[in-house]
Order: C-alpha cells, then sequence, then structure tokens
C-alpha cells in the first residue's frame, strides 16, 4: 500500500455531534474529525457513518465528496 | 501614549428576555456606565459597540448610531460597531483605549450587546458557526461545541485531561454565578450532574458549554490624568492586547494551545511590568469549560498541560490561589457574545472596588481579563489595576 498517498491520512481530533446546525440536523448524531493527510495537509471532515467511530491515532481513507464535504472512512 | 483608566462600567442582568430587544439592552447598560461615571450622556466624545451577529440574530444592521443615539449620545460624534466574533467588545474596547491613549478623544464610551434567545437552537448553532471558517469546517458540520470538543479531544489525548477535570470548571463557575445577581443561571450543580449532562459534541455536554443569553454591557474611557474629576472610583488600564490567528481550527498547527492568547498575554503583560503571579484574580473566556482550562495555561496560571488538575484542584476557586470567573464565567453568567468583552472588564472593576458581595476575592489589587473570538483567532487580553 502506498503510504504517501495523499487521499489517506491519520486522525489527529474527532466528536461525535448530537446538536446540529440547522443544514446538518438530520444528519445527527454524526462523527466529525481533523485528519492529517500523508502529503502534510490538515482538514476538516465527515467520518462515513457505516465505518464507524474512529479515535485519534486511526488512519483514514478518503471515501466520498457530497456536496464539497470530503467523508473519509477507516482503513 | 498616555495611561488610561475605566471611570464607568454597567450592565444588564444576562439571561433570555423575550420582552426586550437589542436596542433596550444596550441603552440601559449605557445608562447605568454614564451613572457610575457621574456623565452625561452629551459629554461623550466617541462610541465603539461590540455585537457580533445582531443582523442575523434580530435582521438590524448600522448597530452603533443605531444605539448610541437612542442613548442619547450627541449626534454628530463617531459611532461604529466592531466585530471580532466572541471577541466584539474586547476589541471595541482595545480601539477605544487606543484613542483615548493616543489624544485624539477624552471621554471615550464602549458597549457591548447581543439578542440571541429569539432564535433556535440549531439556528444560533448555525449563526455562531459563522465565526469560524464555513467554506471549510462549517461546511463540514463543525458548531462551535464540535471544535471545542475537537480541542478538548486532543487535549485529553495529550497531556491526560479528564471530563471530571473538565466538569470541574463548571462546577465552579455555576458556584460562582448563583452568587451573583446579574448572572443568567443562579444555580450550583454537582460534578456528577455536570458528568452525567445531555451530550452536545463529545467528550462536551451541557455542561461544558457557556449560555445563549441576551445582554449588554459597557466602559467609559477617560485619561487617568482626568480620573480624580469623577466620582466614580476608577481602574487603571495597565496592560491591554489584541491577536489574531488563522479563523479555521485546522489551519492551527497545535490546537491544545492558542497562540493568539499567549501573544496578547506577552504583550499585555510586557506592557503592564507585571507578571502571571502577580495577578490576583482573572475572569477567562470560559466558552467551554476546556477554553478556561487551555486560557489558565496560556495565560501562565497553570503549567502547560496542567490547566485540568489545576481547576480540580481548587487552585481557581474564589478562595484559590488565583480565583478565576469569580462572576460565573460565560458558563454560569451566560454569554451573550457581542458583550462577554465589555462585561468580563465590569466584573473585573467590581472586584477592583471591593465591591464584588459574597463573591469579592481577598486580594483584589490587579484583576486580568481574557476575551477569545472563534476557535482563538481573535483575542483581547486586558490587565486592570486599583487606582
Amino acid at each position: 500500500m502506498d503510504q504517501t498517498n495523499p487521499r489517506n491520512g491519520t486522525v489527529y481530533t474527532e466528536t461525535i455531534v448530537f446538536s446540529a446546525p440547522e443544514q446538518y440536523v438530520n444528519d445527527a448524531p454524526y462523527q466529525l474529525a481533523i485528519v492529517d493527510l500523508d502529503d502534510g495537509v490538515r482538514l476538516t471532515a465527515r467520518i462515513l457513518p457505516e465505518s464507524g467511530p474512529v479515535q485519534i491515532g486511526d488512519r483514514v481513507v478518503f471515501a466520498e465528496d457530497r456536496n464539497g464535504v470530503a467523508f473519509y472512512a477507516r482503513q | 501614549m498616555r495611561p488610561v483608566a475605566v471611570i464607568g462600567v454597567g450592565k444588564t442582568a444576562f439571561g433570555a428576555f423575550a420582552d426586550r430587544d437589542l436596542r433596550s439592552l444596550a441603552v440601559e447598560a449605557i445608562g447605568h456606565a454614564l451613572k457610575d461615571a457621574s456623565l452625561l450622556p452629551s459629554m461623550i466624545e466617541a462610541f465603539y459597540l461590540g455585537n457580533f451577529a445582531g443582523p442575523s440574530f434580530v435582521g438590524q444592521n448600522h448597530l452603533a448610531p443605531y444605539v448610541g443615539l437612542a442613548a442619547g449620545l450627541s449626534p454628530g460624534i463617531p459611532c461604529t460597531r466592531f466585530e471580532d466574533a466572541c471577541a466584539s467588545s474586547g476589541a471595541a474596547l482595545f480601539h477605544a483605549w487606543q484613542a483615548v491613549a493616543s489624544g485624539v478623544y477624552d471621554l471615550v464610551l464602549v458597549g457591548g450587546v447581543e439578542k440571541m434567545t429569539s432564535q433556535t437552537t440549531p439556528k444560533v448553532a448555525e449563526i455562531l458557526a459563522g465565526a469560524g471558517d464555513m467554506a471549510g469546517e462549517g461546511n463540514a458540520g463543525a458548531t462551535f461545541p464540535a471544535l471545542f470538543a475537537m480541542i478538548a479531544r486532543r487535549h485529553m489525548h495529550q497531556f491526560g485531561t479528564t471530563r471530571e477535570q473538565l466538569a470541574a470548571v463548571a462546577v465552579k463557575n455555576h458556584a460562582n454565578g448563583a452568587l451573583n445577581p446579574l448572572a443568567h443561571m443562579r444555580k450550583s450543580i454537582t460534578l456528577e450532574q455536570a458528568l452525567a449532562g445531555k451530550p452536545v459534541a463529545e467528550p462536551l455536554t451541557v455542561y461544558d458549554c457557556s449560555l445563549v443569553s441576551d445582554g449588554a454591557a459597557a466602559v467609559v474611557l477617560a485619561p487617568l490624568s482626568r480620573a480624580h474629576e469623577f466620582p466614580g472610583r476608577f481602574a487603571r488600564i495597565l496592560g491591554i492586547a489584541q491577536t489574531s490567528d488563522y479563523v479555521a481550527l485546522d489551519a492551527k498547527a497545535d490546537i491544545t494551545t492558542f497562540q493568539a492568547v499567549r501573544r496578547a498575554g506577552e504583550k499585555a503583560y510586557q506592557m503592564s511590568g507585571l507578571s502571571a503571579r502577580e495577578i490576583d484574580f482573572a475572569e477567562l473566556h470560559d466558552c467551554f469549560t476546556i477554553a478556561e482550562v487551555i486560557a489558565s495555561e496560556d495565560l501562565g496560571f497553570a503549567p502547560r498541560g496542567e490547566g485540568g488538575p489545576f481547576a480540580a484542584a481548587g487552585c481557581s476557586a474564589i478562595n484559590g490561589r488565583i480565583p478565576i470567573n469569580t462572576s460565573g464565567g460565560l458558563k454560569s453568567k451566560g454569554h451573550p457574545v457581542g458583550a462577554t468583552g465589555a462585561g468580563q472588564v465590569c466584573d473585573i472593576v467590581m472586584q477592583l472596588r471591593g465591591e464584588a458581595g459574597p463573591r469579592q476575592v481577598l486580594r483584589h489589587h490587579v484583576g486580568l481579563a481574557q476575551n477569545l473570538g472563534g476557535s482563538g483567532a481573535t483575542c483581547v487580553v486586558t490587565i486592570l489595576g486599583a487606582p
């Protein structure tokens, strides 16, 4: 596996959001994470619900883009 | 630069006031502050108003003259609104201080106001999210509790900070707020209650989050050389600084510390010639319990990574080594966003004067106020001293 693929990264921090903004009320609860991508970029992303919750240090991979929001899944 | 004094302070109660509009709250606070300074509104030479999101919360723009003229200020003076998220009235104070210190004006009024409770919780969350990077973290679904929850998770991971230590901050601030007649939520809570609170964004519960409040605060500044003309007991501004950092949380290299707070603290300490150990008490921006923990570290009251144990050990209680948030903080006193920075200064001045009643701290010569905007993109630190 290519460890430097910029679509892969490591969870820097995360939270599960219960009280959502108006736009995402129907998604709650959902997991949000700041991901350190292997190319050095850091971004805020959602974790794909079906991949299960992730923790700090977990490896994640890009899953899909929904309306400009990056969704990651456990690798 | 000439030395500057606070010659009057005034606040409304903070709370949910269905029958009060933004303007009436601001006018009330201004009236209290002018009376405290024994000034007529017509004597004010410039007005600096902090407000975060009046246009979104109540649909009103152009707030400074809208409020100022209603409070009786003279037509013809400059009235300007300052917006730096939750540090809006801290920023207004900083710029008002510059104007007096540089000799442009003598008698200047600083106000802060927010009317938040007429909106639903999801709408409030959405408006507050506008203090972050809406195209990035906001679009991904980050509320402010979510941003500070991610900060808390990382702080716990790196330093072993516990949920119990965060809850200890909430318990302390509620105990203080219960003694404050102007506080929004005047009730004590137990550690068990705080830990069992409804989750907002894990690991934060409702008891880790500050309140959505209506309220206003006002402060009058004058050159120190003229402070004796005004019978209210004045306070000296010993140090003040405003700093900035990236708005997006994911643009900051280390989210377990706020560089903007460290830099503002360093500058304000340097200007005052004081160090952290010479501060008698402080009002820190506890928008979330973790924010007070980190601010206590960034300002040098607790060693790095030890803000949690510091709070849990009672070091920041009213009778502790350095009392923090004797007003109840944003947690219990309430957080009408745009009023918070000016409100903190009012609370510091009350303590300096020895007028804090059952919350009065023993040593009250020097107090520090720290006002934070967003997830650390703006910070204003003000150090005030008794005359």
